[in-house]
């Protein structure tokens, strides 16, 4: 369930740059990060196609290319960025849009690509592509054992609300 | 098999009377529909009764219709155990906006705390 406008956090979270970004990951590997192009989306797809089963959460990514192809369209109509190893799409973080004037935010990396320090850059430009697009609300769920993901979010301004349930529910204010 | 549907009101838990019913018709089980009072759902119990007379009327099926006041959760556990049902079956959880599933407060409750087998449909 999406919070109520007096869930999120009193004030706003930190400056995040805005997409394109470049940079060289753990492994030495050069990343840029641009706003999607739908000219891109049968790279995304075959990202997700190839997406190990054991990081899906809550039922995403889909399990098969037709309901993946389903699944990106609806999020598409929102804000995107990709992540890219040449030409290579190997992450993508989404802001879609829902019924309180809000947004729900997911991120997804390659399981070639994690722990190397490119989640970390996909949130912030998907957080800096989100304001320049006057996104001010934004919500998500994770698992709360999903340690890594928690963190992640913290570390750029989630805080948590909502009452006990399976999934931690966090927010922030842009 | 004796089936007990917990039924609050919203989409999910729709969509689960309607294949319980064909389900249940088609294996010759035995069904209760227990309308629950839940507060996540905008759904009002008479509705939902009508609803659910409606599905059983269309299916040619008949089943026992009551009403469960209180929590909800405890309450659908509570009748499962005292009046020997084999099995709970629920809503499965509504999707964000993200597409991802989200359990209710009544299917949280009572997976983690049903003595009888507990379905939820997808």
């Amino acid at each position: 369930m999406s919070p109520d406008d007096s869930e999120y956090p009193d004030g706003t979270a930190g400056s995040f740059p805005e997409p394109p970004v470049s940079f060289a990951d753990r492994e030495g590997r050069d990343i840029e990060i641009r706003p999607y192009d739908e000219d891109e989306f049968e790279e995304v797809v075959e990202m997700y196609v190839d997406f190990d089963p054991a990081d899906r959460a809550q039922g995403i990514p889909p399990a098969t290319e037709e309901r993946v192809r389903d699944w990106l369209e609806t999020l598409f109509e929102g804000l995107n960025v990709v992540a890219w190893h040449g030409d290579r799409a190997v992450g993508h973080a989404t802001l879609v849009p829902g019924g309180n004037d809000d947004h729900e935010l997911a991120i997804f990396v390659h399981q070639d690509y994690q722990r190397a320090g490119i989640g970390s850059r996909l949130i912030r430009a998907l957080l800096g592509h989100g304001r320049a697009n006057g996104v001010g609300k934004v919500w998500l769920t994770v698992e709360r054992w999903n340690h890594a993901a928690v963190g992640l979010y913290e570390s750029v301004g989630f805080e948590t609300y909502g009452a006990e349930s399976f999934e931690k529910e966090m927010a922030l204010r842009l | 098999m004796n089936v007990l549907l917990g039924i609050g009101g919203s989409d999910d838990s729709i969509r689960a009377l309607e294949r319980t019913v064909s389900r249940a018709k088609a294996a010759g089980d035995e069904l209760t529909v227990a309308i629950l009072e839940n507060p996540e759902s905008d759904r009002e119990p008479s509705n939902i009764e009508t609803r659910v007379r409606d599905t059983l009327a269309d299916a040619g099926f008949d089943a026992e219709v009551r009403h469960v006041s209180g929590d909800p959760g405890p309450e659908l556990v509570d009748l499962a155990e005292s009046d020997g049902y084999d099995q709970v079956v629920l809503g499965g959880g509504q999707r964000s906006p993200m597409g991802k599933i989200q359990l209710g407060h009544i299917a949280e409750f009572v997976l983690l705390n049903s003595p009888v087998t507990v379905t939820l449909v997808r």
